[in-house]
């Protein structure tokens, strides 16, 4: 009987410890995602209320402070190249021939049209050190059991005050995440799909991207390729790129 | 009895002429100061029209349900067809094609790199077509300030304030940063013409006014619009009218299951005008009674004075046995008589300034030309069906309640006294 209620007393102890962390689960997320340098080469499928346009693109990124992309189609945005310098965003436009910087409120506008803000693309926050994460609870996500961690913000300057993160308990990739505003209204929700194996990594190569404040119904990113760790000339992360 | 009493104003001048004098002055006053108030305010909301409304106007579905939020990605498509048939369906009307845009002003330094950036609130019009009534339509002749209007799809006007802001001047460049209609990203430069002073704070800190075609171009909007207003042809705006074709343009072209066919508003329906509407209507009204009111007890103690003046003659006619209630109808007829005659008089010297207004109009261009305001220049007066009845509340009214009340005396004369009073 005594041995019974030890038992009884060490299960949930047990399965307590089995349950990371919300910061734990999202150090084995930057484990698994993170890189030296990628290089990719990328299509942007945006449904507008008219119309689905397709805009490719190539981009080379250096950690999370640097990335340098160019797109390619279709032939208004071909030659527009876009950098950023940790905070910092510039953009070329080859029809006026001018090197744009972006920032205040245009940050917040849509990245050509499609669900995501140059701000989401810049995507500067550091979620260990703006946020304090907890797991709230586990949910199956295409047939995948998730942990659910939901993320408080530390201060009022992030751009959304409540994350919600639906992480894979084995391969620890988010698959789904949800953007809230301080009021608790959904602002943006991202799915991820096509999880593959890619090294020693599992990476997404389709997101799926929406505004609930718009209309249309979202933005597909699609990763045709992609290149962990390669080396990339450190020219191409200066505004004198831009023009070439 | 009325032929009786109508020669009786004819022959007796002493006695009718002040009376009648004094009724016309004051409905002359009322029916003028009706027109001129209500030309006033119907020239702001003409003003309004002009820049921003037109008298109808012609959105998507999408678009009207948004339209504060200017979403030019819900644009109306095809619409150089679209106003053809509008041509051929109201060919007293003109329609022309409006695009509201925001983004960002770039001014680059000699390097090409940003030297100075700022938000941008913008309107494109028709600056540069041969028969484009815009520039007109808008006032922003007046309103330059430097340079010249535009006579390319690349110039561009800009406000003052922001010329300064921005560091740039006449003939130089500005790169244009916005969303083209399918949200992609416009960098587009463009040379400043002019510089001009819209009066308006918002649009002076941030105004830019530019070429259609050149907007088009650079929102990838060719054939595209995002607002098509619509001007009728008579001076002032016409609800009724304006209402008919609203109606029949939406039975027409309108599908109230496709978000993005068209669908007309006329100005009354606008959001932000009805109010202005409901407030010029109150305003009217609310300045107009306290007139007629001020313009009543005036007439009234013409009323009272002219039934005072003729105490010794209605002695007489009591003394000599006409019945009082006889006496008392007779000066009520006559009174009825003056009023009609006045107003009649007043309301027509009244209407005759107040034509001249509407066809003359005041030219407050010159005392406003500092006020550096983008408003009507011309102020006129207009004649609307109410003028034409307004001034016979307090010509015919008052002059005949004054009458009633002075001749109410004539009751409590006592015949007794009659000749002691006569005598003295």
């Amino acid at each position: 009987m005594k041995r019974l209620a030890i038992i009884l007393f060490l299960i949930p102890t047990i399965i307590w410890a089995q349950e990371p962390t919300g910061k734990e689960i999202l150090e084995k997320i930057d484990k698994n995602m993170a890189s030296k340098s990628t290089i990719s080469t990328s299509k942007m499928l945006i449904h507008g209320a008219r119309q689905t346009r397709t805009i490719e693109a190539k981009s080379w990124g250096m950690g999370d402070e640097k990335s340098f992309t160019e797109y390619l189609a279709p032939a208004r945005e071909k030659g527009t190249k876009m950098l950023k310098l940790e905070d910092k965003l510039w953009i070329y436009s080859p029809g006026s021939d001018r090197t744009i910087q972006i920032s205040g409120h245009m940050l917040k506008q849509s990245l050509m049209g499609s669900d995501l803000s140059y701000e989401d693309m810049m995507d500067n926050v550091k979620l260990l050190e703006d946020y304090d994460a907890g797991v709230i609870g586990s949910e199956i996500v295409n047939e995948r059991d998730c942990w659910i961690v939901e993320l408080q913000a530390k201060t009022a300057e992030v751009n959304y005050q409540i994350r919600k993160v639906w992480v894979d308990k084995v391969r620890y990739i988010p698959l789904k995440e949800e953007l809230y505003a301080k009021s608790g209204k959904l602002l943006k929700r991202m799915e991820l799909f096509d999880i593959t194996k890619i090294g020693n990594r599992w990476y997404p190569k389709k997101i799926v991207f929406k505004d609930m404040l718009k209309k249309g119904d979202g933005t597909e990113f699609i990763i045709d390729e992609i290149e962990f760790d390669k080396e990339i000339p450190e020219y191409i992360f200066t505004k004198a790129a831009l023009r070439k | 009895m009325i032929r009786f009493l109508f020669k009786g104003l004819l022959r007796d001048r002493n006695r009718s002429l002040l009376p009648i004098l004094v009724v016309t002055a004051g409905v002359t006053l009322t029916v003028f100061l009706h027109c001129y108030i209500t030309g006033i305010l119907g020239d702001m909301i003409e003003f309004s029209a002009k820049y921003t409304s037109g008298h109808v106007k012609i959105m998507t579905r999408a678009y009207a349900e948004n339209k504060n939020q200017v979403p030019n990605d819900l644009a109306l498509l095809e619409v150089n067809d679209l106003i053809s048939n509008l041509q051929k369906d109201y060919p007293t009307m003109e329609f022309v094609q409006r695009i509201n845009f925001g983004g960002l002003l770039d001014s680059p330094d000699e390097n090409g790199e940003t030297k100075k950036q700022g938000i941008v609130a913008g309107i494109a019009v028709d600056l540069i077509s041969e028969n484009s009534k815009e520039i007109d339509r808008i006032n922003i002749r007046k309103s330059l300030r430097k340079g010249r209007l535009p006579e390319e799809p690349n110039e561009v006007l800009i406000s003052d304030e922001f010329a300064d802001k921005l560091e740039v001047e006449p003939g130089g460049t500005v790169t244009l940063i916005t969303s083209t209609m399918y949200g992609g990203m416009s960098i587009q430069n463009f040379t400043i013409a002019g510089t001009i002073e819209f009066g308006v704070q918002m649009m002076d800190r941030s105004g830019m006014i530019a070429d259609i075609s050149g907007i088009q171009n650079a929102m990838d909007m060719n054939n595209v619009c995002g607002e098509i207003l619509g001007f009728l042809d008579s001076p002032n705006y016409d609800d009724i009218k304006a209402m008919n074709v609203e109606n029949t343009f939406n039975d027409k072209y309108s599908d109230p299951n496709d978000e993005f066919s068209p669908v007309m508003t006329r100005l009354k329906n606008d959001s932000i005008m009805s109010g202005y509407f409901d407030y010029v209507d109150s305003f009217v009204g609310i300045i107009v009674t306290v007139f007629i009111l001020a313009m009543s007890i005036v007439l009234w103690n013409t009323g009272l004075i002219g039934g005072l003046r003729r105490y010794g003659e209605v002695g007489v006619r009591l003394a000599i046995g006409e019945e009082k209630g006889h006496i008392y109808r007779s000066m009520i007829y006559e009174a009825i008589l003056i009023g009609i005659v006045g107003s009649f008089l007043g309301t027509l010297v009244g209407l005759g300034f107040s034509y001249w207004l509407q066809e003359a109009g005041i030219n407050v261009g010159d005392i406003m030309k500092n006020s550096k305001m983008m408003m009507p220049s011309v102020f006129r007066a207009h004649i609307t069906t109410p003028a034409y009845y307004i001034g016979f509340i307090p010509g015919l009214f008052s002059v005949t309640l004054g009458t009633m009340l002075s001749g109410i005396g004539i009751y409590k004369r006592k015949t007794a006294q009659l000749f002691k009073e006569l005598e003295t």
